[in-house]
């Protein structure tokens, strides 16, 4: 069994984002990147399931800029075989990266695909059902424990009322939650090696694949500023605050 | 223009989340359809049909609906997409999972989770766990959104006289099977719509701890929420969390106990009307976004806290 994992590189998940002042965006300039939280537990779900004999080859793929090779090269140090490096311009909308991904499961035929259930930066949490229907596949998302069976995953969905399972026939997609694993770190052994491992890069022009945008970003702001608290001293105080103050209880 | 708005429900009742979502549904255009899809929903679709801001129920009744899968739902909805300017729903589990199916297979980019409606193809919606708000015209020819429930009031839900059509479903997808779901029962006010509010994180250390919770939220008639670590802990399960990855709540009172603040958590709860933040550690960012804080150790705090609202004559319910 072959697993196709995407990543994606995004600021990492303890920066404080600012916002630019002109509207056009928030700042990434010498600020930190990392993985995207979630598709860390897609790679290490995907390094398990080939540890425990039932997967083959993982091979990581990411949508981005020059340096979002970074994500692919940490999949391979902490257990993926081969890395894409599918080479964009600019942020592109999850319509357009689904169907880039589309042409690489054409191309590489994995019979699963892993990635996290949503970017912590434009939270749009859609690419993998958005991939899911390019493909005509069944979609898990937001997995907190996936069982493979022969011809099929058994997956238990974090959802609001509590825990749902479903079972999806193969080849299936699944989008991973952050409670699905502890993903490891790489031991600098790994790191050394994953170097010499292949990373192949696509020029996603070269896909034949209309990545136009359809939304435009009229403007970037701040959120609304919270007016400054005050700290009280007892809970006596609180309750009376609560009470007379607030009047919320 | 008309909106297609998808129903959430159990087969028995209506999720309280699609009356916020039809508020929202009716600011993009008066002419609002909803679509249920079900089991023996005949209840669910009398009762949207009573909610005056319905036009139209369009009701799918198939076994294969009995339980949310979203391959099933996708090719019910799409046979009725064509007549509509906008499909809609909440942006919950529910909603997450189902609307970027649809968009995909009409070749529309989805609007995520927004929380305003600025004109039919303008939307307000927070990126970055909720640091920055973006402004987005979405110039497709339809429009597929995700909204928030929590940023709309809930529509009324009598006087409507909504015709309700029967429509034939759509074939079933053989590759995605349920198999069962474990929903925990509570007496307890649903966290995305209470009043109030009172999470736990870390701090309280231990899942037994959250008892102390618990006897405040019976007090308080109030949910009860959690931080990701307390639930990463195993102290409460997932329902519970408050955040970017877990529920979004604006309740008028939230009380985060024991709770640092982290960005993610931050997200889920700080547009709620009054934050109440009961921390040791007077550093903890938390504190920055409570209009109350105290610096206290909670083992001794909620207790007390308890005591002070016996106090009380009378609690808001």
């Amino acid at each position: 069994m072959k697993i196709l994992v995407a990543v994606k590189r995004v600021i990492d998940y303890n920066v404080q984002i600012r916002v630019k002042e002109d509207g056009s965006g928030v700042v990434t300039d010498n600020v930190k990147m990392s993985t995207n939280p979630p598709d860390d537990n897609a790679i290490e779900e995907a390094v398990k399931i080939k540890e425990a004999g039932k997967a083959s080859e993982i091979v990581a793929v990411t949508v981005g800029e020059e340096k979002a090779q970074e994500t692919v090269r940490k999949a391979l140090a902490v257990g993926a075989d081969r890395g894409i490096h599918v080479k964009v311009d600019s942020a592109l909308e999850p319509l357009a990266v689904s169907k880039i991904l589309k042409k690489i499961v054409e191309k590489e035929n994995p019979d699963l695909v892993f990635m996290g259930k949503q970017a912590i930066d434009d939270d749009c949490n859609q690419t993998g059902q958005m991939l899911a229907a390019h493909l005509n596949w069944p979609q898990a998302t937001f997995a907190s424990k996936i069982e493979v069976k022969e011809k099929s995953l058994e997956v238990t969905r974090e959802v609001d009322e509590g825990l749902e399972t479903i079972e999806v026939n193969t080849p299936a997609i699944v989008t991973c939650d952050l409670r699905l694993n502890e993903p490891r770190y790489a031991s600098l052994p790994n790191i050394m090696k994953a170097k010499k491992k292949p990373i192949e890069q696509i020029s996603a022009s070269d896909l034949g694949v209309d990545t136009s945008s359809r939304i435009e970003h009229i403007k970037i702001e701040e959120p609304p500023k919270r007016k400054a608290g005050i700290k009280v001293a007892s809970v006596e105080e609180l309750v009376q605050k609560l009470k007379n103050e607030a009047k919320v209880i | 223009m008309s909106v297609l708005l998808i129903a959430e429900h159990n087969n028995k009742e209506l999720k309280s989340f699609t009356l916020n979502a039809i508020t929202a549904a009716s600011q993009i255009d008066q002419d609002l359809h909803v679509l249920l899809m079900g089991h023996n929903a005949d209840n669910v679709a009398k009762s949207l049909s009573e909610v005056p801001l319905v036009k139209k129920v369009l009701h799918m009744d198939n076994e294969i609906y009995e339980n949310y899968i979203a391959e099933n739902y996708t090719s019910g909805i799409l046979k009725h997409a064509e007549k509509y300017s906008h499909i809609v729903c909440s942006a919950n589990t529910f909603g997450k999972n189902l609307m970027p199916r649809i968009a995909a297979l009409l070749d529309i980019s989805q609007v995520s989770d927004i929380i305003k409606v600025i004109a039919p193809d303008t939307f307000l919606r927070p990126i970055y766990a909720g640091n920055a708000f973006a402004t987005v015209k979405s110039n497709d020819n339809k429009k597929c959104i995700t909204i928030r429930p929590t940023s709309f009031e809930a529509a009324e839900t009598t006087g409507g006289t909504a015709e309700i059509e029967k429509v034939d479903a759509a074939e079933k997808n053989e590759n995605t099977k349920f198999v069962s779901r474990e929903e925990i029962k509570s007496d307890r006010p649903e966290l995305g719509t209470a009043r109030i509010v009172i999470s736990g994180g870390r701090g309280l250390q231990s899942g037994e701890n959250f008892k102390l919770i618990t006897d405040v939220a019976d007090k308080l008639n109030a949910a009860i929420g959690a931080s990701r670590a307390a639930v990463d802990a195993g102290y409460i399960t997932n329902e519970h969390q408050v955040g970017q990855t877990g529920k979004v709540v604006v309740p008028d009172l939230y009380i985060a106990v024991g709770i640092s603040g982290a960005i993610q958590h931050l997200a889920g709860m700080k547009e709620s009307k009054v934050i109440v933040a009961i921390n040791k550690d007077g550093e903890a960012p938390i504190f920055s976004v409570a209009d109350y804080g105290l610096e206290a150790d909670l083992f001794e705090a909620l207790p007390q806290f308890l005591e002070e609202l016996n106090k009380l004559n009378t609690i808001q319910k």
